[in-house]
């Protein structure tokens, strides 16, 4: 046996591959089993990163069936509202490449909006009410509708079948409070030579 | 009446970028002068052409950048980068070496990595280490010291510098020949009192190689200006300076002929406080911290001294650091200094503490 | 005594001789004054007067709002110009609600007293006392000061310390206050170590660069139990988390607050506001501020009424409006710039810097990172000041957390020593606030999912009733047919147009009625009212059908017809049906 080996010293090799070869899967495989990381399940992570508008512009009737259907492999650059921030942390969450929020879907809304029920236009039709993914619409039928703007997501979702356009989609207007100072201009950017050429 | 907003704070201090570099620049002038007082012309002609080169070379690369050039030309990085490898690179060396070193370590090792400050590897060592595995005759050819060249011969003027330089003349017998690492490397067999019995350049130096010796004082005091001006800490050159002192009295083996040499001759050869103070200091491509500094000196100098006692190169300051950069980030990882209010340093990649 | 060295540190020029040189002075009255109502941490004050009323010096115009606010005082008499939004002393220049007096010129104080034998009253009456002087912290952050100074019964103060460090640049109003006021400062820290319940140690914290004023204090502390602790001057010591830390050793946990370990700093000036409360009874209603900087000709301290408008100090400083290269509400580290000089001062406010543009010129333009580390040497609460800078530019909200952003008390000595001018305060300044949004809507976002989940299960219960009811109805139907068809002589066999099913549909409509136990009567009437309802239809469309048929098409008269057969045919089924129905219900009679 030894001989042999001896003999054609490419049977050494191989034994020395094949060995270390099942060595080193074992103690992959051991560690693996032994420091298993018991994470959340993917779908509920990504729903976290998720606005939670629940505004349906990915196509999924809420962000749980859009997170769902991201588990299942769909294009994480569905969801207007979150935009880029929230593609950004998916991607980074599933270690993919970040791409650009589709187009298709809707565009990233520069300012966060509650809707507003013009109350006295309002005719108590309980629509928009039910078209609430939130439950955010107070009112009953033939009784006037309000928003109850805390609650709001911004969805756009009781706009549409409202059959007298009562409602508007109003800005959050941001407080003193909520300020804060903005970003400077990165160092890098700050000569107008260099502001010409990033343009 | 409108005023503008400007956030605070409204107070500056006088110090700014461009004062720090000049500051460095300014203060490798002790090392300069030892070095052309002992090896001639050579290493003013590299420092002028590197830096010519460095200029040249910044300006293009931030006109294609669409930067603007007059503001990042004057922060003077790229002339420290110049002046720093044109130190480094042996005196009289054909000037289409400095010149590929210098674009290499502007061009490739800062520009294409986003300019000052985004590099990850020191820009001087990455165009010298380069030059070194490409270049190994041009860059390993040292001219002799002035107290031992042989009778009659003399370190060639300035003209005749330019002339070897530039239009490849060689120079005269007995100009070039070995540095005190180098001997000591292959002067293998012989115990470390025969090798200073037999070797002018142990014999008749003063403490650790003759030329060799000033010119490292000559970068010390540099140094010690700088460290005195505030621009840098003190942990990372002592650090690595101690390194250096413990591996080799570590290793020191009573002076056999196995010996990798004394103490002294490994901190006063070689570009070891040229390295100490005015490469590894580079504070972009070194660790963020106090601690992280003193580790990453450490490291360096124990670096330093594990290749020159068993590893092919006679020096290897060059080497060291970049192997260094490489571990600066996660050294910076580690190395969180503990926050007021916070019972224990953190690492940088924990989201919440552990209380 | 012993002191303590905190890390870090800068020295940048002190700066204040120039408003030294004369005594506290005061400015003519102002024509108008403005008081926000938000001068303070916590909630904004809720005005208790009407525009046009006539108030008199020092009375209440607007009441504190919940437990952590403070009221407002009218600092002169006048009367109420205007309750509105107006440009307040804030960083962002923008607008809220103030209350605007304007002056009578008479100064005419209300009825005050002092609490008579305070030296005995309780803590509860001084704390209350306290709190309707309307005394918020005047060194800069203004939380209300009696809801510091009663921390409750599970954290026991040992250790009183009064901040008299101000280690800003240019500013004086504690130095002068001090130099001018010892005595009725000591009385006021008297008074707060009596609300306190007597600390063991009380301390009184000032730099050694004010040596007039550690001069005044000093012989009126003998035999008080206070001690003036005087150490080097570093700045910013004045923070109260450094002062702490200079004065003990010790360090307050990251967020929490000094009482949780067993101390209570207040700024110097508060005692000054605290005695003249408790002795006087003078409402919160003026304060001294300096007023520096070389664009004004004028350098010294004012007792400046609250609400009095930056521009009228100004006037009253020789103020050169082209020298001034930025106007600064604080110092020069920490202070904030004012857009407008037509902000009022508040109870915060120590300072007004007017600076020429030899003194602060503007911002050079930010160079790159070296990462020198100038800024980390410079960090008093030894965080890394360029690693935040990277990450911040980054936005990786999570490493900044990791490196302790918000332990960043923006003290601003790292973009002071910083050589390439990056503005680093206000890079940490956004990314705080850009976390703290994304906090709050994390916040939102999780409310929101667990009301559309709610949601969800509320309309899936709801359909799974219907459902369940239809099942229900269905199962009734069945049961109704197997007994119908048990007993194929039922009364329902009679002449039905409808042909062979209508047993069937007879027995489902006889299950539903009994599913619904509607009584024979109601039934019957239901019937009849149907019946109605279809004659009335017939009706309508014949006379639609008259009124058409003069003008409209034949295929409108087609449909017309087709609907007065269709309404024709509902009527015939519901007479069918009632008919029936009384059958039934003879029959059961008969039964």
């Amino acid at each position: 046996m030894i001989d042999t080996i001896a003999q054609y010293p490419i049977l050494a090799a191989l034994i020395a591959l094949v060995g270390l070869g099942i060595l080193f899967g074992g103690l992959l495989g051991f560690a693996a089993e032994k420091f298993k990381v018991e994470g959340d399940p993917i779908v509920e992570q990504i729903d976290e990163l998720l606005p939670q508008t629940q505004c349906g512009q990915c196509g999924f009737p809420g962000c749980k069936p859009y997170a769902e259907s991201i588990a299942n492999g769909d294009a994480i650059n569905k969801c207007p509202p979150g935009g880029q921030t929230t593609i950004n942390a998916i991607a980074s969450l599933l270690d993919v490449p970040a791409p650009e929020l589709d187009a298709e879907h809707g565009e990233e809304a520069d300012l966060k909006t509650v809707a507003y029920i013009r109350e006295d236009e309002c005719i108590g039709c309980t629509k928009c009410i039910q078209a609430c993914p939130v439950d955010a619409i107070l009112g009953a039928a033939k009784l006037m509708h309000t928003v109850i703007a805390d609650e709001c997501t911004g969805c756009d979702l009781c706009v549409e079948p409202c059959p007298v356009d009562c409602i508007d989609m109003l800005p959050v207007e941001e407080g003193i409070k909520e300020w804060h100072w903005p970003a400077p201009v990165a160092p890098a950017n700050l000569i107008a030579s260099d502001r010409r050429a990033t343009q | 009446m409108a005023f503008k907003q400007i956030t605070s704070p409204h107070a500056h201090a006088s110090q700014n970028t461009s004062k720090v570099m000049q500051l460095v620049v300014w203060a490798t002038v002790p090392g300069l002068i030892a070095l052309t007082y002992h090896f001639g012309w050579g290493s003013l002609i590299n420092v002028v052409l590197a830096t010519a080169t460095a200029v040249i070379a910044e300006a293009a690369v931030l006109q294609l950048r669409g930067r603007s050039i007059a503001f990042y030309l004057r922060d003077y990085s790229a002339v420290l980068t110049a002046v720093l490898l044109g130190l480094a690179l042996p005196p009289l060396a054909p000037w289409w070496v400095v010149v590929v070193g210098t674009l290499f370590s502007i061009v490739i090792a800062k520009q294409l990595y986003g300019g000052l400050g985004y590099n990850p590897f020191n820009p001087a060592m990455v165009g010298y280490v380069i030059l070194l595995i490409s270049f190994p005759i041009q860059m390993t050819t040292w001219i002799t010291p002035l107290a031992l060249l042989p009778d009659g011969v003399s370190h060639p003027g300035i003209i005749e510098s330019l002339s070897i330089v530039f239009a490849g003349l060689n120079p005269a017998d007995g100009v070039t020949g070995a540095t005190p690492l180098d001997s000591f490397k292959f002067s293998d067999g012989l115990l470390v009192d025969q090798i200073y019995a037999q070797n002018p350049l142990f014999s008749q130096a003063g403490f650790a190689g003759v030329g060799w010796e000033w010119v490292n004082v000559g970068f010390l005091i540099g140094g010690l200006i700088l460290l005195g001006s505030k621009i840098f800490t003190w942990h990372g050159p002592v650090a690595m300076l101690g390194a250096i002192a413990v591996m080799s009295i570590l290793f020191w083996d009573g002076g056999s002929s196995d010996s990798p040499g004394s103490a002294l001759m490994h901190l006063f050869s070689g570009a070891s406080m040229m390295g100490a103070f005015f490469i590894m200091t580079d504070p972009v491509s070194s660790a963020a911290s106090n601690r992280g500094r003193l580790i990453y000196g450490a490291l360096i100098g124990v670096l330093v001294y594990l290749i020159r006692a068993w590893g092919n190169y006679p020096d290897a300051v060059a080497f060291a650091v970049l192997l260094a950069n490489f571990a600066a980030p996660f050294i910076d990882n580690y190395t969180l200094p503990r926050t007021y209010g916070h019972i224990d340093r953190r690492r940088a990649t924990e989201k919440e503490e552990d209380q | 005594m012993k002191t303590w060295v905190t890390p870090g540190g800068v020295h940048p020029p002190e700066n204040k001789h120039q408003s030294l040189t004369l005594p506290i002075g005061t400015l003519p009255l102002p024509e108008k004054l403005l008081i926000p109502l938000s001068q303070h941490i916590g909630a904004a004050a809720t005005p208790c007067i009407e525009v046009g009323k006539k108030v008199l010096k020092g009375q209440v115009i607007a009441h504190a709002t919940g437990p952590v606010s403070v009221p407002m005082h009218a600092p002169t008499s006048g009367t109420i110009t205007a309750i509105e939004h107006r440009p307040i002393a804030h960083s962002s220049g923008m607008l809220a609600p103030c209350i605007e007096i304007t002056s009578d010129g008479r100064d005419k104080w209300k009825k005050h007293e002092g609490i008579a034998d305070y030296e005995h009253a309780s803590p509860s009456t001084l704390l209350k006392a306290v709190a309707d002087a309307g005394i918020a912290g005047m060194g800069g952050a203004g939380f209300p000061s009696a809801v510091k100074l009663n921390p409750g019964r599970q954290r026991p103060i040992h250790t009183l310390i009064v901040n008299a460090t101000e280690c800003e640049p240019y500013i004086t109003a504690d130095d002068s206050a001090i130099r001018e006021r010892a005595a009725e400062i000591i009385e006021g820290i008297g008074i707060l170590s009596q609300i306190l319940g007597n600390p063991s140690n009380i301390l009184i914290g000032i730099e050694d660069n004010k040596p007039e004023a550690i001069a005044a204090l000093e012989p009126l502390v003998l035999d008080t139990g206070i001690r003036v602790a005087s150490f080097p001057t570093k700045y910013p010591s004045g923070g109260e988390k450094q002062l702490i830390y200079i004065l003990t050793g010790k360090e307050i946990p990251s967020g929490d607050l000094p009482a949780d370990i067993g101390m209570v700093c207040v700024n110097i000036g508060t005692t000054y506001a605290i005695k003249r409360a408790i002795v006087n009874g003078e409402p919160l209603i003026s304060r001294v501020t300096t007023m520096t900087g070389d664009a004004c000709g004028i350098n010294r301290n004012y007792d400046t009424l609250i609400g009095t408008p930056v521009s009228h100090m100004l006037a009253h400083s020789e103020f050169n409006e082209q020298a001034c290269s930025r106007l600064v509400m604080g110092g020069p580290m920490m202070g904030f710039s004012l857009t407008s000089s037509d902000v009022p001062i508040v109870k915060t406010t120590n300072c007004i810097l007017a600076p020429s543009y030899d003194e602060i010129p503007d911002d050079e333009p930010a160079q790159a990172c070296i990462r020198c580390g100038m800024c980390a040497e410079a960090c008093p609460v030894s965080l890394l000041p360029q690693q935040l800078f990277w990450y911040s530019q980054a936005d990786d909200q999570e490493r900044l957390e990791a490196h302790n952003l918000f332990d960043c008390i923006e003290c601003g000595a790292c973009s002071y020593v910083c050589p390439s001018n990056i503005p680093l305060v206000q890079h940490y300044r956004h990314s705080k606030g850009e976390i703290q949004k994304a906090r709050a809507e994390k916040i939102r976002s999780d409310h929101a999912r667990e009301r559309f989940e709610f949601h969800q299960q509320r309309i899936e219960q709801a359909d799974k009733d219907k459902e369940a009811k239809r099942a229900a109805r269905r199962e009734a139907a069945e049961q109704a047919k197997a007994k119908a068809k048990a007993a194929p002589d039922s009364a329902a066999a009679g002449g039905n147009p409808m042909g062979g099913s209508a047993a069937d549909i007879i027995a489902a409509a006889q299950a539903r009625a009994a599913a619904k136990q509607v009584s024979p009567e109601q039934q019957q009437a239901k019937f009849e009212r149907s019946i109605a309802g279809a004659e009335m239809r017939v009706q309508m469309a014949e006379e639609k059908l008259a009124t058409a048929s003069d003008s409209s098409t034949d295929e409108q008269k087609n449909i017309l017809n087709a609907a007065i057969e269709g309404a024709k045919q509902k009527l015939e089924q519901a007479k069918a049906r009632l008919a029936e129905h009384v059958e039934q219900q003879n029959g059961e009679q008969v039964d």
